[in-house]
């Protein structure tokens, strides 16, 4: 009972915060904030708009597991964003390369793509083992070298032979067979619900990143390659005189992290069928903070996915309305992470404090109990 | 004339304990007053309250006869109050002088610092209390006892004229013991008024003028150093009979458990074990002596496999295990108890039951090849908290919600039931009561009984001597004296130690 109120104490005080300063940045800027809500709710009600999210939230989730796995062992993996982009393209170019039956077709991209993220993490895991590099600052690096390189001259290199006149949809990579692109599921979400309308599809990396949700959950709590990661965040020196290999441990959770970034890549593939000259950015960035908001948590980490794409689809709608300025999505997603950090880390404290005080209380009990058994034979 | 400190009625709340609880305490002006108790008696949490770093919940406090209430230390050596903590705050880089104004700087104006005052200022001190040190001298050539007389002036410098000694004799060898009462008696004689903790009876007998026995966080005794004997003060300190590390027969067998040959280990790049050769047997407990630093801790590191061997050999079992790794070494049966508990043996934000399978997660009833047994360690756990009674309302709760006994309870528990064939226990009672501390006796006194091999490293004598088969002394990175416990005294060991006493040692390490 005092678990769940624990654990629930922080997120609900970090949301009625964010709220009341959200209400006070709408209402600084002119807005009336009651109506630019309703305007987010209302829409949020829509089927529509819960594909939008849902869709969202699906690279959101796999880059925060991606960041999570890091933080789980204080290895800050800033590279998902580099990691990303890179297996986005590699995958796109090798899927557009071969055709195969639906199924391997897909798998094999899948595959590639998440080899390509961890190898690509795993450059930051050797720098870090061999040359001391720290991996905030090579991840960083990696990031620049992939989108301001390597990407910019694998486009070119990888461009899909043109027509004598074209036009701006015939750069990329070549486009991708029916048989590469992980379908929609529009289907089986209509089981549920009505119609989906405005054309609206729902990724079906959606089963993809429910899937990897569970396999984080039962990496980190089941296994011993988990249970050697959480030991080396908590207490690296406890970890290594416990017999956890710290080297292999590093580069083992980098390429990890990365292999879980690579499938964001994919998400985006089976959106645009290749890999466009304007791919999105930003999804790895994103993930930080929703895996903080999250707290590396594989079920708190669907909340706060859900959460930012929720803010993230709402800006377009208050951008239609006019109620409020679209930034103000953005605006809310740093209070609520701020907040969150602020709510948490205070709750944990008492939570300790907590503890310390009950185990002694209850051995005091004992104790008391024990000398009067003693006092009453004497 | 009203005494130097008038403590009346302090108490101190933790979450969950009492460390002060309606202590009361008179030092008279000019007198060396000891504090005793055991460990967590709230000795440590008096003397933080006493210099400002911890404010009381309830009682007063008098220096000189005027009330004060200090907010911070600063306060505290404002009224003349000064503290020499256990770990020295000193920089290695810098000189004597440099040291002790640092923070203190007389200045010319515009920030010059005004060395040729400084250093005045500092004599004088020095002279006014009868402390003899090379003002000049680098700090990192200085030796512990002279580093101890830095820390010393640093706060007479500032002013103080009460001085707080923490433990000051932990860290020095019999020797600079001798040394360092003679300070203070020098310091008593220029009017000091000196408070120290010690649990060494036989010191606080030899030294203090009158003494206070702390004992579960309330004073249960405040008496003149006339006529009291150590027996006296250690019931008073205990409150009940004494345990002894002292072992029965001997259990040691001929098989060789661990043989150690020629290594050399590097720390930083110089070699901080040179040339070192032992073998320890089954049913042996090798007792290694030695101040800190002088190459224990990277003996420690060779055999669980982090540290850095550039030479030589380890066999276990006749195994040469030499270049396995950390995890290797613990599946072939070597069990570790680290000298720090938070630093290397524990998960302090983990439940107690993943403290328990930490470094045994490879194999049942833990865990296996791939997945973590959660079931199998929480009945391991389970049996553990039985067998080594650890304190705690259950095994879900995490481990820093326990005491330091209780902690290091958990952790001998967790090495001894993995069935070891060597251990390596580095300050096993280190930090803990005397209940607790019989109670990590008895579980490897029995353990060795059932013949396991185990290499004992400890700053206690006592316990060294009494727990050992045999004593190897460490000076330097060398073994340079092995002895029987049957005929050592403390002193003895402290001779060896500082290297004031010298034995020929072979090469493979037994006495010529």
């Amino acid at each position: 009972m005092r678990r769940i109120a624990f654990s629930l104490a922080a997120p609900v005080g970090a949301f009625v915060l964010t709220v009341i300063i959200s209400t006070i940045a709408l209402w600084i800027f002119g807005s009336d904030p009651f109506e630019a809500y309703g305007d987010m709710l209302g829409h949020a009600r829509k089927l529509e708009t819960q594909v939008d999210i849902l869709n969202r939230a699906t690279p959101f989730y796999l880059s925060a597991v991606a960041a999570a796995i890091g933080f789980r062992m204080n290895l800050f993996n800033i590279g998902v964003e580099g990691q990303y982009l890179i297996a986005f393209l590699v995958a796109a170019q090798v899927g557009g390369l071969i055709s195969l039956p639906t199924v391997l077709h897909i798998l094999i991209i899948m595959i590639v793509a998440m080899i390509t993220g961890a190898l690509y993490a795993g450059i930051a895991g050797v720098l870090k083992t061999t040359r001391g590099v720290n991996e905030v600052v090579s991840t960083i690096m990696l990031n620049a070298i992939a989108v301001g390189g390597l990407i910019a001259w694998l486009q070119r290199e990888w461009q899909a032979p043109l027509p004598e006149q074209f036009s701006s949809s015939d750069l990329g990579t070549n486009p991708i067979d029916d048989s590469g692109l992980m379908p929609t599921i529009n289907g089986l979400l209509e089981i549920f619900t009505r119609e989906v309308g405005q054309g609206k599809e729902l990724t079906g990396m959606l089963l993809i990143a429910v899937l990897v949700g569970i396999g984080y959950h039962v990496l980190l709590n089941r296994t011993r390659f988990g249970f050697d990661l959480r030991a080396s965040g908590i207490n690296p020196f406890a970890a290594r005189a416990g017999g956890v290999p710290p080297k292999r441990m590093v580069v083992a959770a980098m390429m990890l992290s990365g292999a879980v970034a690579g499938l964001i890549g994919v998400v985006e593939l089976a959106d645009r069928g290749k890999f466009p000259p304007d791919p999105i950015q930003g999804l790895g960035f994103a993930g930080i903070a929703v895996a903080l908001l999250g707290r590396n948590h594989p079920g708190g980490m669907v909340f706060s996915a859900l959460l930012f794409a929720f803010l993230d689809v709402s800006s377009g709608v208050l951008d239609t309305t006019g109620v409020a300025s679209r930034e103000i999505a953005t605006i809310m997603q740093g209070i609520v992470l701020l907040t969150a950090v602020v709510a948490y880390g205070v709750a944990s404290r008492v939570k300790e404090r907590d503890e310390a005080r009950t185990a002694a209380e209850a051995l005091a009990a004992d104790a008391s109990a024990s000398t009067e058994t003693v006092g009453a034979s004497a | 004339m009203a005494p130097a400190i008038e403590l009346e009625g302090i108490t101190k709340r933790f979450p969950g304990v009492v460390a002060n609880d309606n202590v009361n305490l008179v030092v008279e002006r000019g007198e060396i007053h000891a504090i005793c108790g055991e460990n967590g008696a709230g000795k440590s949490t008096l003397m933080k309250i006493l210099y400002g770093m911890q404010a009381p919940d309830e009682g007063t406090m008098r220096v000189n006869g005027e009330a004060v209430s200090f907010s911070s230390p600063i306060d505290a050596i404002d009224k003349g109050i000064g503290m020499v903590h256990q770990h020295f705050m000193l920089a290695d880089q810098l000189t004597v002088l440099e040291n002790v104004i640092l923070g203190a700087e007389p200045t010319h104006g515009g920030g010059r610092i005004n060395f040729t005052e400084a250093e005045d200022h500092l004599r004088s001190v020095a002279d006014d209390y009868g402390l003899k040190i090379d003002v000049h001298e680098m700090v990192e050539t200085l030796e512990v006892g002279e580093r101890q007389r830095v820390e010393i002036i640093k706060v007479l410098y500032r002013g103080a004229e009460i001085l707080i000694l923490d433990e000051p004799t932990a860290v020095l060898v019999p020797q600079e013991v001798e040394a360092l009462f003679e300070n203070m008696r020098e310091l008593r004689a220029n009017g000091a008024t000196i408070l120290f903790i010690d649990h060494k009876l036989d010191e606080v007998l030899e030294i203090a003028d009158s003494i206070t026995v702390l004992r579960h966080g309330k004073t249960v005794a405040s008496l003149p150093n006339e006529g009291v004997t150590a027996h006296e003060l250690a019931e008073l300190m205990v409150g009940s009979e004494l345990p002894t590390p002292a072992t029965a027969e001997s259990t040691v067998t001929d098989t060789v458990a661990l043989a150690i040959r020629d290594l050399t280990v590097h720390d930083d790049g110089r070699a901080a074990l040179e040339g070192v050769s032992l073998s320890i047997h089954k049913g042996e407990i090798l007792g290694i002596a030695g101040v800190e630093g002088n190459g224990q801790g990277e003996l420690v590191d060779a055999i669980i496999g982090t540290g850095d061997i550039r030479n030589g050999s380890i066999e276990l079992h006749g195994e040469n295990i030499t270049r396995w790794d950390v995890r290797a070494r613990r599946e072939a049966g070597i069990g570790y108890v680290p000298e720090d508990r938070h630093h290397e043996g524990l998960l302090l934000t983990s439940p107690l039951w993943e403290n328990a399978a930490l470094g045994h997660q490879t194999e049942a009833p833990y865990g296996s090849r791939w997945f973590i047994d959660r079931a199998g360690a929480r009945k391991q756990t389970e049996a553990i908290r039985e067998a080594f009674d650890v304190r705690t309302p259950n095994i879900d709760v995490s481990a820093h919600a326990l005491s330091g006994g209780n902690q290091q309870k958990l952790i001998i528990g967790r090495e001894l039931t993995a069935n070891p064939s060597l251990l390596v226990a580095a300050h096993p009672t280190r930090g803990i009561d005397v209940g607790a501390q019989a109670a990590v006796w008895d579980q490897m006194r029995q353990a060795r009984a059932d013949g396991l091999a185990t290499l004992l490293i400890s700053a206690d004598l006592d316990e060294l001597i009494g727990l050992s088969d045999t004593i190897v002394v460490m000076l330097r990175g060398r073994l340079v004296a092995r002895l029987s416990p049957d005929d050592v005294t403390p002193r003895d060991l402290g001779a060896y130690m500082t290297g004031a006493a010298l034995q020929d040692m072979t090469s493979d390490g037994s006495a010529a």
